[in-house]
């Protein structure tokens, strides 16, 4: 087997030379992972419980478009994509709180969003490393200012975040009584399409608008399968987000690939061994009940 | 049951709700005393939830006034607890048992998530009340409807209320269970004197403890005891149709609703959301 693969096909996969040289150059892409697979775990408990998924989808494709137009007008990438990630996740909280509705407006808004982010790239006159890296991925290193952006968005989410927790807890999964309780259930989850924007648009710089999911919906729904206690499914998730994220980037960083394949991989790895772990579980609570 | 002399817990005055060209029901006047259980009885879109909703405060009034305890009804009032419609949460929500009843300890309050002692101890008390300790720290979603419509009951019971509302508390349970989450609401009126509305569309299993009937029907309503409203005179008035009441054992059917002519039992009428 091994001969028919040329050896440089797997160099380019994994290759472990030079490897402090590179980590050093490459130092901020590992801790924009870090970034991105953190907030990314700690939201995805949130994507998960109000079933956004695909709004989350949705609005990494306007947030691409955001960042292509952004780069056609010479302006900052990530401003542009935070841009772009908030007018969609806005006008997805606001004309489709409920979920019938907010699937047709997500279907709707996101073939726009990648159009216009494909003829906004069409039409940039200059080479561009990273055109299509903003719906795959980046292989080049994240600048300075760029991190500085990623780092004020992280830690500006986590804190909104753990401030909302029990609030935005009980308008997930309880919505009823959370309103008759006093909850201004409409303005919080405008807040939290807010946050989802902004953490979109952090993701999209690492991981590409196309793979977002893996980073904001994958670490959550597998931490969900091994646990439902409302402090280990967090710390779970946002562990298998950092895992994924900041693993898969040290390994991309030795190859020629970028880093997407890397971290999905990764991800969905974890996903099936916590899915399988709680089949097993199941099997052997419904083995323990019958005997 | 009706305590003359005592203060009304809540008053409903030539009050109207309506959407549109359609009018729900109008000039309800309805005083809810201490240890009372009335019954909220209609058919789909008569209006019964939107009369919850408007003593939730959730909702204006097309006409009059609505008191909780001496106030005008107002958003978010925690002595006023609410059982919602119910819908078994999905296998796999990130919840326990114990988290949902927390949830209406300080699910409203901002700030670092971590409970502290008290919050633990007042879950405890009222899990403990409700009889779920066995299974309250088990996964929300893999509970039965009777263990999770005990947790309800434990989260409505949160902050000592002084009415308990509950809107279809007994969908999807069987009789043992319907029977069960009745007592518990039953004994929060006999040791705290809390009086509590139902909407149903099945009075029967909490036809021995009902005081009062509300039925709505197209615009119209009738207030008074079981025998009052529930008889084929006034259910045929009410309805402007010919409605029989049949009773079978110590259990009630009416016959002849206005929106379910075919089916002898009113109670397995459709369940949707009013709206």
């Amino acid at each position: 087997m091994i001969g028919i693969v040329p050896a440089d096909w797997w160099t380019s996969v994994v290759n472990f030379q030079d490897y402090a040289e590179l980590f050093a150059l490459l130092k901020n892409s590992v801790l924009a992972a870090g970034v991105v697979g953190f907030v990314g775990g700690l939201i995805g408990v949130f994507i998960m419980q109000r079933d956004m998924a695909f709004a989350v989808h949705g609005i990494s494709e306007m947030s691409f478009s955001g960042a292509a137009a952004a780069i056609l007008f010479g302006a900052n990438v990530v401003a542009g994509s935070v841009v772009g990630a908030l007018v969609a996740a806005i006008a997805i909280g606001v004309l489709g709180a409920k979920a019938r509705d907010r699937n047709s407006i997500i279907g709707v808004l996101m073939p726009f969003g990648l159009g216009l982010g494909i003829l906004f790239l069409a039409l940039y006159p200059g080479r561009s490393a990273n055109k299509f890296g903003l719906l795959t991925g980046q292989i080049v290193a994240v600048d300075d200012p760029q991190l500085g952006w990623l780092a004020v968005i992280g830690v500006f989410v986590v804190v909104a975040l753990f401030v909302l927790w029990r609030p935005l807890t009980f308008d997930s999964v309880d919505p009823e009584v959370a309103e008759a309780r006093g909850i201004p259930t409409r303005l919080l989850s405008i807040v939290f399409m807010i946050l989802l924007g902004l953490v979109v648009a952090a993701s999209v710089q690492i991981i590409g608008a196309l793979l977002v999911l893996a980073l904001l919906v994958t670490p959550a729904a597998a931490a969900l399968q091994v646990s439902s206690h409302p402090l280990i499914v967090p710390a779970l998730s946002v562990a298998f987000g950092l895992t994924a994220a900041v693993g898969g980037t040290l390994l991309a960083l030795g190859g020629t690939l970028p880093i997407s394949p890397y971290i999905t991989t990764i991800s969905f790895l974890i996903y099936v061994i916590c899915r399988t772990l709680s089949r097993q579980k199941a099997r052997r609570s419904a083995v323990g009940r019958t005997s | 049951m009706i305590g003359a002399g005592e203060e009304a817990i809540l008053s409903v005055t030539d009050a109207s709700a309506g959407y549109g060209d359609v009018t729900l029901w109008s000039r309800l006047n309805l005083e809810v005393h201490p240890g009372e259980i009335i019954a909220v009885l209609g058919a789909n879109g008569t209006g019964k939830s939107t009369l919850f909703r408007a003593i939730l405060g959730q909702l204006p009034l097309r006409t009059g006034t609505i008191r909780f305890l001496g106030e005008a009804a107002h958003k978010g009032d925690r002595r006023i607890g609410y059982i919602p419609q119910q819908h078994l949460f999905r296998k796999g929500t990130p919840i326990r048992g114990r988290d949902l009843v927390r949830l209406g300890v300080d699910g409203t309050r901002i700030g670092h998530p971590f409970a502290t002692a008290a919050t633990r101890a007042a879950v405890d008390a009222l899990i403990e009340q409700v009889g779920a300790t066995a299974y309250a720290d088990r996964p929300i979603g893999e509970l039965s409807g009777g263990e999770q419509q005990r947790l309800r009951v434990a989260q409505a019971l949160t902050g000592e209320p002084r009415l308990l509302i509950c809107d279809e508390p007994y969908s999807s349970l069987d009789v043992r269970h319907q029977d069960d989450i009745t007592k518990l609401i039953v004994r929060r009126r006999d040791t705290a004197g809390t009086p509590a509305l139902f909407i149903t569309h099945d009075i029967n299993p909490i036809l021995p403890y009902v005081d009062r009937v509300l039925y709505l029907a197209a615009g119209k309503h009738r207030l008074g005891t079981v025998g009052e409203v529930l008889n084929t005179a006034t259910l045929s008035e009410l309805f402007g149709s010919p409605a029989q009441v049949v009773h079978v054992g110590e259990q009630v059917f009416i016959v002849g609703t206005p929106d379910h002519h075919h089916d002898a039992a009113a109670s397995t009428l459709a369940r949707g959301r009013q709206p």
